[in-house]
C-alpha cells in the first residue's frame, strides 16, 4: 500500500496564532481592551458558573440542542451518499450567530460594559445582537453596509423592533467589511465605555479563538447524534465559510478524526475574476485586514479587492485566520459555489424537504447536491444549515421571478 | 537621516499621498516645509482605512480613484527628499500595502528614497520583530503609536522600540477635527516621558494655533493632519501649497517661533 501523508493538523503555536496566521494588527488605542478581553474570557471560560449560565440560555432560550435530521428525500433525489442536516437554522432568531451573541453577550455583562457595537452583513449577527441586548438590558447599536441594508431589510427592521440602533455605512463597498471598519472606528473613540460583539471567527486575537469556541457545540452535537443514529463518523461535514464562524464550529471536534472529510465553501459569486467573488482562496494573497493575518482578496498593490455574492453574510474579502491555516495545511479543503449554484440549492431543498436556507447556508447545500450523487449510498454528509432563508424572501422573489410563478 | 525638530514647538504634516495628484502632493510638501514643518508624514492611501475619520477617508478615496500605489508614494518621498534634504521624511502607511509590496524590498525602496521613518497604524509592538528587523537593516526609524489606554508596561515596549520620536496620541479615537484638545494628552507624553528621552509628538484632533500652543507647554512637536487634508480638499491643486504654508505659518503663535 502507498504510504499517504496526512495532512497536518495545525495548533495554536501561541496564542491567537495558527500556524503563520492570526495575531494582533490594530490601532494600539485597542490593544489594552483586546489584552483585558483576553483576560476576562480566559477566566470566564474556566468558570463553572458562567458555562452553565451560558448552557441555560443556550438550551432553554436559543433551542440547543439542534436536531440532526436525515434528508431522506433529497438523498433519494441525488441517489448516492446520505445528507444529514445539522439544523443550526431552528435556533432562536433563525442561524447559528446566536450561538456566539449569547456568549460574548454574557462576557460583556461580566466585564460590566453596558453599550454593545456589533457589525452584521446579512443582518443575522446584528438581529442575534439586538435579541441578547435586549434579554442583558444592553445598548445596543448596529453597523451595517449600505448595500446589505437594501438586500437583507426584513433584518435591519427586526433589529430596530428589538430596540437596536441600525448605522447605516456608506463608505467603501457598503458591505460587512465597510460595516467592521466602522464599528472599529467606534470602538477606537468609545473603548472604555463599549464591548465590540465581532460576529464571526474573525479579527485580531482573542475573537477568532473565542468566537469559534462558542460556536464548538455546533460539531460537538454533531458528532454525538452522528454515532448515535449511525455508530459511526461522516465522511465529510459541509459548512459555509463567510467570516468562518459556523464552518469552524462544525469542523473543531472533527480535526483529529482524520477520516471525516472538512469541505469549506466559499462564495463563488458570478464570475472569476477580482471582484466577481468572495472565494479567498482563489485568487486571495496572505495579508493584513481589519486586524488578522489570513487570506485577502486584494489587488497588486495590496489594496483590498470588492466582492460579490448574492448572499451577503459571505460577501466580504477576507477569512478567518484558522481557517487559512487549515487551508494551508490541507487538514479541511476549500471550494466555491456560485450564485446560481445556491439559488438552485434553495429550490431543491424547499421542494424536497420543505426546508428554505439561508442564502449562506445554501452554498453547503449546493456542495453536498455536487459531490453526494458519485459517492456511495454508505458516505454519509453532514451539512451544517447554518440559517434559514426567511430574511432572503426579497432577493429569492427577485432572483426566482417568484411574483410571476 | 535622524529626525530632528528644528523649531519650537515642532511640528509633523500629515498629508495623503496622491491626493489631489502625486505633482500637487510634491509642491503641497515643499511648501509645508518651506513654512516651518519638521517633518512630512506622506499618508499611504488605503481602502480600508479603519484608524481614520471622514476626512482622511475621504483623501485616500480620491487618491485610490487614480490609481496611486505605495510604489508612487516611495517615488514621491524621493522627489521630496531631492527637493529639500533637510526635512524629516516619515511614510505612513496601514500594514497591507507595505505587506503586498514585500516588507524587506519596502525598507529598501524606502531608504533608498531617503525615507527616514516608518509608522504603520495597524502594527504593534508584539509582532514587530520581522519589520523591526527590515526597517532596522537600512536603518530606517520604526515609529510606533502611544494611547491614552496604553498601560505602563505597553508604553515601554513603545518607546524602547521607537525611533525619531514617539507619536502620543491624543485622545482615544480616529484621526479628525476636535474643538479643544483632550486632557488625556499632557498625561501620556508624561508617561511616556518615564521610558525615553526620544522627542515626544502629539498627533489626532489638533487643529489650530490653540492646539499646537497648548501642546508645546508639554511635548516636542504637534501633528497636524485632518486639518490640512480638508484645507486640500477645499482648495484648487495651484492654490493648496500656498493655502497650506499660510496655515502652516499661522500655527506657531509668534512667541514660540523660532525664525529659520
Ligand atoms: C445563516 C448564515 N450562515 C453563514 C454566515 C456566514 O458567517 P460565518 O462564515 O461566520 O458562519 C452568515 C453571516 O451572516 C449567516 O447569516
Amino acid at each position: 500500500m502507498a504510504s499517504v501523508i496526512l495532512p497536518a493538523i495545525p495548533s495554536e503555536s501561541r496564542p491567537g496564532r495558527f500556524g503563520i496566521y492570526g495575531g494582533r494588527y490594530v490601532p494600539e488605542t485597542l490593544m489594552a481592551a483586546l489584552v483585558e478581553l483576553e483576560r476576562e474570557y480566559e477566566i470566564a471560560k474556566a468558570d463553572a458558573a458562567f458555562q452553565a449560565e451560558l448552557n441555560a440560555l443556550l438550551t432553554d432560550y436559543a433551542g440547543r440542542p439542534t436536531p440532526l435530521y436525515f434528508a431522506k428525500r433529497l438523498t433519494e433525489s441525488l441517489g448516492g451518499a446520505k445528507i444529514y442536516l445539522k439544523r443550526e437554522d431552528l435556533l432562536h432568531t433563525g442561524a447559528h450567530k446566536i450561538n456566539n451573541a449569547l456568549g460574548q453577550g454574557l462576557l460583556a455583562k461580566r466585564m460590566g460594559k453596558k453599550r454593545i457595537i456589533a457589525e452584521t452583513g446579512a443582518g443575522q449577527h446584528g438581529v442575534a445582537t439586538a435579541t441578547v441586548c435586549a434579554l442583558l438590558d444592553l445598548a445596543c447599536v448596529v453597523y451595517m453596509g449600505e448595500v446589505d441594508m437594501a438586500r437583507q431589510e426584513l433584518n435591519v427592521m427586526r433589529m430596530r423592533l428589538l430596540g437596536a440602533e441600525v448605522r447605516s455605512v456608506s463608505s467603501g463597498s457598503r458591505t460587512l467589511k465597510d460595516a467592521i471598519s466602522e464599528a472599529m472606528r467606534d470602538w477606537v473613540t468609545n473603548v472604555r465605555t463599549t464591548y465590540y460583539l465581532l460576529g464571526s471567527a474573525l479579527g485580531a486575537h482573542p475573537y477568532p479563538t473565542m468566537v469559534r469556541d462558542f460556536h464548538r457545540v455546533i460539531s460537538r452535537e454533531m458528532k454525538e447524534q452522528i454515532l448515535e443514529k449511525e455508530g459511526r463518523l461522516p465522511s465529510a461535514v459541509i459548512a459555509c465559510v463567510g467570516g468562518g464562524s459556523n464552518a469552524i464550529g462544525a469542523f473543531y471536534e472533527f480535526l483529529h478524526d482524520r477520516q471525516v472529510r472538512l469541505i469549506g465553501v466559499e462564495a463563488g459569486g458570478n464570475g472569476t475574476e477580482l471582484g466577481q467573488h468572495a472565494a479567498r482562496f482563489r485568487g486571495g494573497v496572505p495579508g493584513v485586514l481589519q486586524g488578522t493575518f489570513s487570506y485577502v482578496l486584494q489587488d497588486e498593490n495590496g489594496q483590498i479587492a470588492s466582492t460579490h455574492s448574492v448572499s451577503a453574510g459571505l460577501d466580504y474579502a477576507s477569512i478567518g485566520p484558522e481557517h487559512a491555516a487549515l487551508h494551508d495545511s490541507g487538514r479541511a479543503e476549500y471550494v466555491a459555489q456560485d450564485d446560481a449554484a445556491a439559488l438552485d440549492a434553495v429550490v431543491k431543498l424547499a421542494r424536497t424537504e420543505g426546508i428554505l436556507p439561508a442564502l449562506e447556508s445554501a452554498h453547503a447545500v449546493a456542495e453536498a447536491i455536487r459531490i453526494a450523487p458519485a459517492l456511495p449510498p454508505r458516505d454519509i454528509l453532514v451539512v451544517n444549515l447554518s440559517g434559514r432563508g426567511d430574511k432572503d424572501m426579497g432577493i429569492l422573489a427577485r432572483e426566482l421571478n417568484l411574483k410571476r410563478i | 537621516m535622524p529626525i530632528r525638530f528644528q523649531h519650537k514647538p515642532g511640528l509633523v504634516v500629515y498629508i495623503t499621498a496622491g491626493d489631489p495628484s502625486l505633482d500637487a502632493t510634491r509642491s503641497i510638501a515643499v511648501a509645508a516645509i518651506d513654512a516651518g514643518a519638521d517633518v512630512i508624514e506622506l499618508g499611504v492611501p488605503f481602502s480600508d482605512p479603519l484608524a481614520d475619520g471622514p476626512i482622511i477617508q475621504r483623501a485616500s478615496e480620491r487618491a485610490l480613484k487614480h490609481g496611486v500605489s505605495l510604489k508612487n508614494v516611495l517615488g514621491l518621498a524621493g522627489e521630496i527628499r531631492a527637493a529639500r534634504p533637510e526635512a524629516g521624511l516619515v511614510i505612513f502607511s496601514y500594514l497591507n500595502p507595505i505587506l503586498r509590496y514585500g516588507l524587506s524590498r519596502f525598507a529598501d525602496d524606502a531608504a533608498a528614497a531617503g525615507v527616514d521613518g516608518v509608522l504603520a497604524t495597524d502594527m504593534i509592538v508584539e509582532e514587530a520583530a520581522e519589520y523591526l528587523a527590515a526597517l532596522d537593516c537600512v536603518h530606517l526609524a520604526p515609529i510606533f503609536l502611544a494611547a491614552p489606554t496604553s498601560p505602563d508596561e505597553r508604553l515601554e515596549a513603545i518607546a524602547s522600540h521607537s525611533k525619531g520620536f514617539v507619536y502620543a496620541i491624543s485622545r482615544t479615537g480616529i484621526t479628525g477635527k476636535q474643538q479643544s484638545l483632550a486632557a488625556d494628552a499632557a498625561a501620556l507624553v508624561a508617561r511616556i516621558r518615564r521610558w525615553t528621552t526620544l522627542p515626544v509628538a502629539v498627533g489626532f484632533g489638533i487643529s489650530n494655533a490653540d492646539h499646537v500652543a497648548q501642546v508645546a507647554e508639554f511635548a516636542d512637536a504637534a501633528v497636524v493632519g485632518s486639518a490640512i487634508v480638508e484645507l486640500i480638499e477645499r482648495s484648487t491643486p495651484d492654490e493648496a501649497p500656498g493655502a497650506v504654508a499660510r496655515f502652516i505659518k499661522g500655527l506657531r503663535l509668534p512667541e514660540t517661533a523660532l525664525a529659520r
